[in-house]
């Protein structure tokens, strides 16, 4: 077995080991404990495909951000003592064979496709070359998906707080 | 051929009267009862010159027959090409014989009742009722059409239920009224199979087209009728006897005839129109207007006579034991109904044999004149005393003078005493009687004898005999006020006059009826009622203990006669034990349960299966994510494999 | 070209993905079920990813479909837990059982 396949299989397997870890404990801390782990995860995987930007915002804004959001609202939810209660048996089993009829089936219709090969030479996919595609106008950039995204964080920025605004009369 | 079109105001009239008095008397209740009075009086006025013009200027001469002429028609639902049910009016002898009777005898009770129920509180409503019964009795009596009868039929019965009810305060007018509506009201289902029958057979309902039907002895209509049979008896048969059912039991022939002592809970003028001269005679009307075709089957002419008879007899020997004075007058009248219904039952139809058919339509005619006459001369009586019971009475001939003559001489014309009215349609009847079936003559003589008994038991112990003290008291006013006197000694007047009619030159079953005196019949009839006045008079004029003395002796026998023979405690055990314990309880407990029990099952199980179905929506998020999942996956599975 | 075969990382991908299905399917607590649903928009990224590397290698649209995801998963978090909280607040619970007011 060549090394880059280890580590490929090591960081594979850590992915859905912590992601399994975190939809099936108990405790609510060590599950979002855990999604940082399978977060991290992720990332390693990025960057072992060679897409070292992605990685990097993968781990900026979902682990040091979303996580963190997480683990807040935990906090402010007075979530974190006691254990998390666990569902009727009833829907364990439906959603567990369900997932993974789904899942074999969807596997299945994979591994039967034939996906065409590339025939172009690869590009560099430098930071500057996503910078520039992203506000690019032109064929191929992005610069309209880019501006709709800023609309929609604004939107969501405010509405947040405009959600979770404490009004003087709510106690 | 005259235009008898006029003859449509005499039912117009009344009708009128009827809904003017129904929606408006309330605004006008004295004027209500003089409109009642002078739209009977046109409506009268009309009919006599119907006969006249009918009797009288339609023919001159001897050897005339009188036909039978349609007047009106008008065609109301038609069912196929040769059935429909028309309206109309048809002008026969029977037909305008009965307007007389009936406009005379309603007019009578109309100016009685002005003196007879002043100050009562609903007076106009009373009114509008009589007018009611008098259109519906007027429209039975010239139907063309039987069921236009039959509809004028049920139209009485109502009238009769709303007048018997007046009272509606009083239980037991309630209960009367109740009773005589029900009760002939299931004679009624008997009517309707014979008209189903008979209709079905003569292809039509026209009256003269089914007695033209009938009467042909060779159409295939008159073989076929008599050839379907079932359970023994033709078609025919089962038609006439059904139909003669609905008779009866508008005409309480024994068994239908709970009903009519009870009726008398009705105001006293109304058991006079109604329960005396018009209503009860429909039933013996409608078998004189079928008579031609009764007369095809011997069987059923036996069964009206049997019917007949029986309850004259029935009848006769209760009314002796009973002591209410309208009770006793209301036997008295089932009595002679029975003698008109036997007096049809031993007709034959041709020439001389049909001295029963007449002499019981004369029979009709006297009967109503001095029935009406004791009725409302017993209301008199009653208005007088404020009591119905014959015990409170006694000696009465010097305060009520002029009742006291009226009600003598309708005595005597019931008892069949010459020169009275009664005596010629009585002898009429017991001479039919003689020539056809000796039984029945016997029986009818019998009768005569215990007419005359308890009529003149009623006569005396009211106006003679002074066997107890003077208990009652004389109200401020005289023996009656001048309506209730002029309607009394009109009705006198006709009782003593009607008997000279030469009756059955103008009323007979086919053609002229020659009719033979014989002396013999005649003594023996009135020697029947000489032997009923003189046992009466024997018992009844001075106080004298020979009637207790006889009834107690009589037992058991008059103890049961005094209970009117436990036929309506026979009936009421028959409904109550039989019919309601294994018929309707079961009937109601299957309604209750099974009926509304599936309904309810249905309302329930629907309830419940959308109850379920709604947990559904259970608000719980994970339980939609369920669906949503499941539901992607089917649809995964249905664009893979199926697309 | 890594070594490593489309299908592998594909599987990877579709396990992550079925597996944050099964967290949210089973999970009571809000909180968790949006870390589920955080793991299945991670499954989605990799599919993504692995597409542009070995399919379209000519093209970066899958590197900048991730970005938006990302981006807007971000920001989905954030309205979700301002609604948790808002939620506990009327509820004094972010059980997802107790919130079950919208019913028949």
């Amino acid at each position: 077995m060549e090394i880059s396949a280890f580590f490929f299989y090591l960081i594979s397997s850590m992915i859905l080991v912590f992601g399994i870890l975190t939809v099936t404990t108990r405790k609510i801390f060590r599950s979002a404990i855990y999604l940082l782990f399978t977060l991290i995860n992720v990332a390693a995987l990025y960057f072992y495909l060679n897409y070292e930007f992605i990685a990097a915002v993968q781990i900026v804004v979902y682990v040091g951000g979303i996580v963190v959001l997480i683990l807040f609202s935990l906090f402010l939810t007075h979530q974190v003592a006691g254990d998390l209660p666990s569902p009727p048996w009833q829907r364990l089993v439906f959603a567990l064979l369900s997932c993974l009829f789904a899942f074999g089936f969807a596997f299945c219709l994979v591994m039967k496709h034939s996906f065409p090969e590339n025939k172009n030479a690869p590009i560099n996919l430098t930071v500057s070359y996503i910078g520039k595609q992203m506000l690019n106008y032109g064929d191929g950039g992005f610069v309209l998906p880019f501006e709709v995204v800023s609309i929609l964080l604004l939107a969501a920025m405010i509405g947040c707080i405009a959600i979770a605004f404490k009004t003087k009369k709510n106690a | 051929m005259q235009n008898y079109s006029y003859i449509l105001f005499v039912l117009i009239i009344p009708l009128a009267v009827f809904l003017i008095t129904g929606l408006f008397g309330k605004r006008f209740q004295s004027f209500s009862g003089i409109l009642g009075t002078a739209g009977m009086l046109v409506a009268a006025g009309l009919s006599y010159y119907a006969a006249y013009e009918y009797f009288i200027v339609g023919c001159r001469g001897a050897d005339c027959t009188w036909p039978s002429i349609i007047a009106f028609k008008q065609t109301w639902l038609q069912f196929s090409p040769s059935l429909s049910i028309d309206m109309g009016i048809m002008v026969d002898s029977i037909s305008v014989m009965m307007l007389v009777v009936v406009t005379t005898v309603s007019l009578m009770v109309h100016i009685y009742s002005i003196g007879y129920m002043q100050g009562e509180e609903r007076y106009s409503t009373y009114y509008s009722f009589l007018s009611l019964f008098s259109f519906s009795m007027l429209g039975l009596v010239v139907a063309t059409n039987i069921f236009q009868m039959y509809i004028f039929w049920e139209l009485v019965g109502v009238s009769s239920f709303l007048l018997v009810g007046f009272y509606f305060t009083k239980p037991s007018a309630v209960a009367a009224a109740k009773k005589a509506f029900i009760v002939t009201r299931f004679a009624d289902l008997g009517f309707l199979a014979g008209i189903l029958i008979l209709s079905y057979y003569s292809e039509s309902l026209d009256f003269q087209t089914i007695i033209h039907r009938m009467m042909d002895h060779g159409a295939p209509i008159f073989t076929n009728a008599n050839t379907a049979s079932f359970m023994g008896l033709s078609a025919l048969t089962w038609a006439l006897c059904l139909i003669f059912i609905g008779g009866a039991g508008k005409s309480a022939m024994f068994p239908l005839h709970i009903w009519l002592p009870d009726a008398m809970e009705g105001p006293t003028p109304v058991s006079a129109l109604i329960h005396a001269a018009t209503m009860v005679v429909a039933g013996v009307f409608l078998v004189a207007r079928l008579f031609p075709v009764y007369s095809q089957v011997p069987i059923a002419l036996d069964f009206v006579a049997y019917v007949g008879i029986f309850s004259a007899f029935f009848a006769a020997i209760i009314a002796c034991t009973q002591t209410d004075i309208k009770r006793v007058l209301a036997y008295s009248t089932m009595s002679q109904i029975g003698y008109m219904m036997f007096g049809l039952g031993v007709s034959g139809f041709w020439g001389s044999d049909g001295l029963g058919f007449s002499g019981s339509m004369f029979h009709l005619f006297t009967h109503a004149m001095f029935k009406a006459l004791l009725f409302l001369g017993a209301g008199a009586v009653i208005h007088y005393i404020h009591s119905n019971e014959m015990g409170d009475m006694g000696g009465l001939r010097k305060k009520m003078p002029l009742t006291n003559a009226m009600f003598l001489i309708a005595c005597l014309a019931i008892s069949g005493i010459p020169p009275l009215s009664g005596f010629f349609s009585k002898e009429a009847i017991l001479t039919a009687a003689l020539h056809h079936n000796k039984l029945i003559y016997a029986v009818g003589l019998l009768t005569a004898c215990l007419t005359a008994f308890y009529m003149f038991r009623l006569y005396f112990m009211i106006f003679w005999n002074k066997s107890h003290p003077e208990i009652y008291h004389e109200g401020n006013h005289g023996e009656a006020p001048l309506s209730m006197k002029t309607s009394i000694v009109f009705l006198g007047l006709a009782t003593i006059g009607a008997g000279f009619i030469p009756f059955h030159d103008y009323v007979t079953a086919y053609d002229t009826l020659i009719v033979e005196f014989h002396l013999a019949p005649a003594i023996a009839a009135v020697a029947a009622g000489l032997i009923g006045i003189g046992v009466a008079t024997a018992f009844y004029l001075k106080s004298s203990t020979m009637p207790i003395k006889i009834s107690s002796s009589l037992g058991n026998i008059y103890q049961s006669a005094y209970k009117k023979f436990y036929v309506d405690e026979l009936y009421l055990f028959v409904t109550k034990k039989i019919i309601f314990n294994l018929i309707s309880i079961p009937a109601a407990w299957i309604d209750k349960n099974i009926v509304d029990g599936s309904m309810n099952l249905l309302s329930t199980a629907t309830q419940n299966v959308s109850e379920g179905i709604k947990e559904v929506q259970s608000g719980k998020i994970a339980d939609y994510v369920m669906w949503f999942f499941a539901g992607a996956i089917l649809l995964l599975l249905l664009v893979v494999f199926a697309w | 070209m890594p070594e490593v075969k489309m299908t592998y990382i594909l599987f990877v991908s579709f396990a992550l993905f079925f597996i944050g299905a099964y967290g949210f399917l089973t999970r009571r607590n809000m909180i968790t079920m949006l870390m589920a649903v955080e793991l299945m928009l991670n499954a989605v990224n990799i599919n993504f990813v692995v597409f542009n590397k070995y399919l379209y290698a000519d093209k970066a649209d899958g590197l900048f479909f991730t970005i938006f995801i990302i981006t807007i998963a971000a920001a989905e978090a954030a309205v979700a837990i301002a609604i948790i909280i808002n939620i506990y607040r009327k509820f004094r619970s972010i059980d997802a059982e107790d919130a079950d007011t919208l019913k028949w």
